[in-house]
């Protein structure tokens, strides 16, 4: 390390995306400085799911790649982190969701990832609290669960990580500057901020998304698998306005995640009555036997999407030595593993286990200026 | 179904009710909400083996008397629905209370610490046990301990006592200079001298605080520090409260402002939010005489009657004297700060020891790596521990306020604002 340096490398954000790179970066012997505002970050509001997507080949060898890390890692994680491997069950509603289901079977079990295509009379075998007639579903096998907020905390506590909360009020390449004016420098700096990342770097063209979500009273054994709805792909992800998709996660306590929402245009971080009945009515469309189920509470919280939906992984092509690690929206917690080590490889100009092509940040801001 | 109230009251305790009987002579539709099975409050909370004072009766008497007072007992409020208008439930089903007028009664709960021990079976809080007993707990021949601080041990141990339970000791942590200073000024109010006189009791010891509660499966003994001296006590049950706290969440959530830990109104018991009032432990601790006039005084005004509301000026303003010598004495020693050991639970209901808790900046940091707080009780105990020994203030209040059926949350309008 370079005299003058804090760090070798310093990262904005304790989430699980800045918890991630820390990680992978001091298990490689450098000395990283985590910087945190204290703000209310997405990882602490997600569901931590962790799931296989498909919606395009970037996102699925992403996601595929990184359920598969978490799943490596599984058993290392303290019992704090509650990680599960669960299975993500997908819901088809009707015939044309049921080819939904079909296709993404196709296609994953091409891409070598385990899931089964499940009738409607199986279904109800697999989770008996499903209303009669649904036309069946896409369990993912290999797809998790987490509690992100510990998981970030035990990543965080690995030996050549030190945690500052300090508010980081300006970047300059691999430098950054504190509220207090103090100048902070390293080898490399890393915005793993999420969707305070604008404040600091306004060229990048992250916005917020709000969810909400619930959480019920404990009740055992009602729900195994994470339950999706299939409308999910049409109805939220690919939405402009206010859209909700039924979606139930057991949690090792007995507790049921109720969600999901999303709303745009919006920073307000109140829970919204109307959207709240909203997503509620939605989830008890596949479930109703909620109904009769105490929720004890419910919160919002914004994901940070980029416009194609990827992360922007990768050093900044007009600010050397500034590195980013943003844009995750709802899939953070599923790929900080492989968000981490692609940067990782980028930094230390290794061969990355991905293609970076379609995760690189040119591809919204204008190639370097410095090159 | 929905429902209207020209004024809605929140709490049937002694304020709630004074609120809706002065305020019942104007014709007002007025609904009162209630959490308990009755109405009364914790203070005159009924039950088989309760002994309720004329005036609660009278007062509920009058209460089903009058034609436009409608009361929802087991009643709680969830969310806030629209401007003016509560989404509340009961145990059979969940719907929209629209209003004109507000008032918080919404009392105060009391302040439990972590001791070790505090979570074994036998141990309660002091009002807490007070609530069993009247609910029907049997006590008789039972050897009980009462500890913490306040003038709610004593009412506490007498109730005790009537069902045939013998206080071993009451253990107020006060010192005695100060809960003296506070008994000389009594003669002030004499109704509370009478009162004083007739719950005293001989095993009242000032200066004294509870250490641990011991036993294996149960509670068996208490340890407690007397003037610096250990002393242990075999015993039934330990009664252990450490005064009251303000439930001014709902408040809060409406937005009416704070003052300190309690809901801040002005002469007309008008909180910050037009429209809205708030009276009785909501707004401090000041005992029941004080609920009940500034109960009267709020619903006075919140129907006009501004010249009534004056007329009770003078009267609260001797409880108000009350309250504020009550306070001063029976403020809490630090020392109880550090009763907590690192493997005491503080949240009982996700099982955080305070060795999990010490060391973080604040509660939210708190909550998210502990799990502290996200229990069914929402942090209603444990939130309020964590405010006295690390000064945590709370997080704002979200809906759903009370754990609350998700078929009640869905009558709420899903239509998005405009």
């Amino acid at each position: 390390m370079n005299q003058g340096l804090v760090a070798d490398v310093i990262v904005i954000g304790a989430g699980i995306i800045g918890a991630a790179c820390a990680q992978a970066l001091a298990r490689r012997g450098l000395r990283v400085l985590v910087l945190d505002a204290g703000l209310h970050g997405a990882t602490a509001a997600g569901m931590g799911h962790l799931l296989v997507l498909d919606d395009n080949p970037a996102e699925l060898a992403l996601s595929q790649y990184s359920v598969q890390r978490w799943r490596e890692q599984a058993p290392q994680l303290p019992e704090s982190c509650a990680y599960r491997s669960n299975g993500t069950l997908w819901l088809a509603a009707n015939a044309e969701e049921m080819a939904v289901a079909q296709s993404k079977h196709m296609n994953l079990q091409a891409r070598g990832v385990t899931c089964e295509l499940i009738t409607g009379n199986a279904l109800h075998a697999r989770e008996p609290e499903l209303r009669d007639g649904l036309e069946g579903g896409l369990l993912i096998n290999g797809d998790g669960i987490l509690y992100a907020p510990a998981t970030a905390n035990w990543m965080l506590d690995t030996p050549g990580i030190e945690q500052r909360r300090a508010r980081v009020s300006e970047l300059d390449g691999n430098r950054v500057r504190l509220d207090d004016g103090q100048w902070l420098n390293a080898e490399a700096v890393i915005l793993a901020n999420g969707i305070q990342a604008n404040d600091l770097c306004p060229e990048l063209p992250i916005e917020p998304k709000k969810g909400h979500l619930l959480i019920t009273d404990r009740y055992p054994r009602k729900v195994t698998h994470t339950l999706v709805e299939l409308g999910y792909v049409t109805s939220a992800h690919n939405a402009t306005g206010p859209s909700t998709a039924c979606n139930i996660q057991p949690r090792p306590t007995g507790q049921l995640f109720i969600g999901a929402s999303r709303q745009f245009g919006t920073t307000d971080p109140q829970v919204e009555g109307w959207m709240l009945a909203k997503m509620l009515k939605r989830a008890t469309e596949y479930m109703p036997g909620l109904a009769q189920l105490n929720g004890i509470r419910a919160w919002t919280g914004f994901r940070a999407a980029s416009p194609d939906g990827l992360p922007l992984i990768g050093q900044h092509p007009k600010r050397k030595g500034l590195w980013l690690a943003v844009g995750h929206e709802g899939m953070g917690v599923t790929t900080a593993p492989g968000t981490a080590d692609l940067l990782v490889a980028q930094l230390f100009n290794e061969t990355p286990p991905l293609a970076v092509q379609p995760y690189l940040p040119q591809r919204f801001l204008e190639e370097a200026a410095y090159a | 179904m929905n429902e209207y109230a020209d004024l809605l009251i929140i709490g049937a305790g002694p304020a709630g009710m004074s609120a809706a009987l002065a305020a019942a002579s104007s014709g007002a539709r007025i609904v009162v909400l209630d959490d308990n099975p009755l109405p009364g409050g914790q203070i005159w909370r009924d039950g088989p083996q309760a002994s309720l004072p004329d005036q609660a009766r009278q007062m509920r008497e009058r209460l089903q008397a009058n034609s436009n007072i409608r009361h929802h007992a087991g009643t709680r409020v969830i969310a806030l629905a629209g401007a003016k208008q509560l989404l509340v439930e009961d145990a059979d089903r969940g719907w929209l209370i629209g209003y004109d007028k507000l008032i918080l009664c919404t009392g105060a709960r009391e302040l439990l610490l972590p001791f070790p021990g505090w979570t074994l079976p036998g141990v309660t809080g002091a009002g807490g046990l007070q609530a069993l007993i009247k609910g029907g707990l049997p006590v008789q021949d039972e050897r009980v301990v009462i500890a913490g601080s306040g003038p709610l041990l004593l009412a506490s141990a007498a109730t005790a006592k009537h069902n045939g339970a013998q206080v071993l000791r009451i253990a107020e942590q006060a010192s005695a200079v100060a809960v003296a200073g506070f008994a000389l000024q009594l003669p002030r109010w004499p109704g509370k001298l009478v009162q004083s006189f007739s719950l005293f009791d001989r095993h009242y010891r000032t200066g004294s605080h509870v250490v641990a509660a011991l036993g294996n499966d149960r509670l068996e003994a208490v340890r407690l520090r007397h003037r610096g001296k250990i002393v242990e006590l075999a015993c039934d049950r330990l009664a252990c409260g450490f005064g009251l706290i303000p439930n001014t969440q709902l408040g809060q959530a409406l937005g009416c402002a704070l003052d300190g830990s309690a809901l801040a109104v002005d002469a007309w018991q008008t909180t910050s939010h037009t429209d809205h009032y708030a009276a009785g432990e909501c707004t401090g601790f000041g005992g029941s005489e004080l609920a009940l006039v500034e109960g009267a005084i709020a619903g006075h005004v919140a129907v006009g009657n501004t010249a009534a509301a004056r007329n009770l000026w003078p009267r609260r303003a001797r409880w108000q004297g009350f309250a504020k010598a009550l306070n001063s004495a029976f403020g809490l020693d630090p020392q109880l700060k550090s009763l907590a050991q690192p493997d005491t639970l503080v949240c009982r209901c996700e099982d955080v020891p305070y060795s999990a808790l010490s060391g973080h900046v604040g509660w939210r940091e708190a909550k998210l790596a502990s799990r502290c707080g996200m229990g069914a009780c929402q942090g209603r105990v444990c939130g309020g521990a964590l405010q006295y020994l690390f000064d945590w203030q709370p997080t704002a209040p979200r809906p759903p306020f009370n754990p609350a059926r998700i078929e009640t949350l869905m009558c709420l309008d899903d239509t998005p604002p405009v």
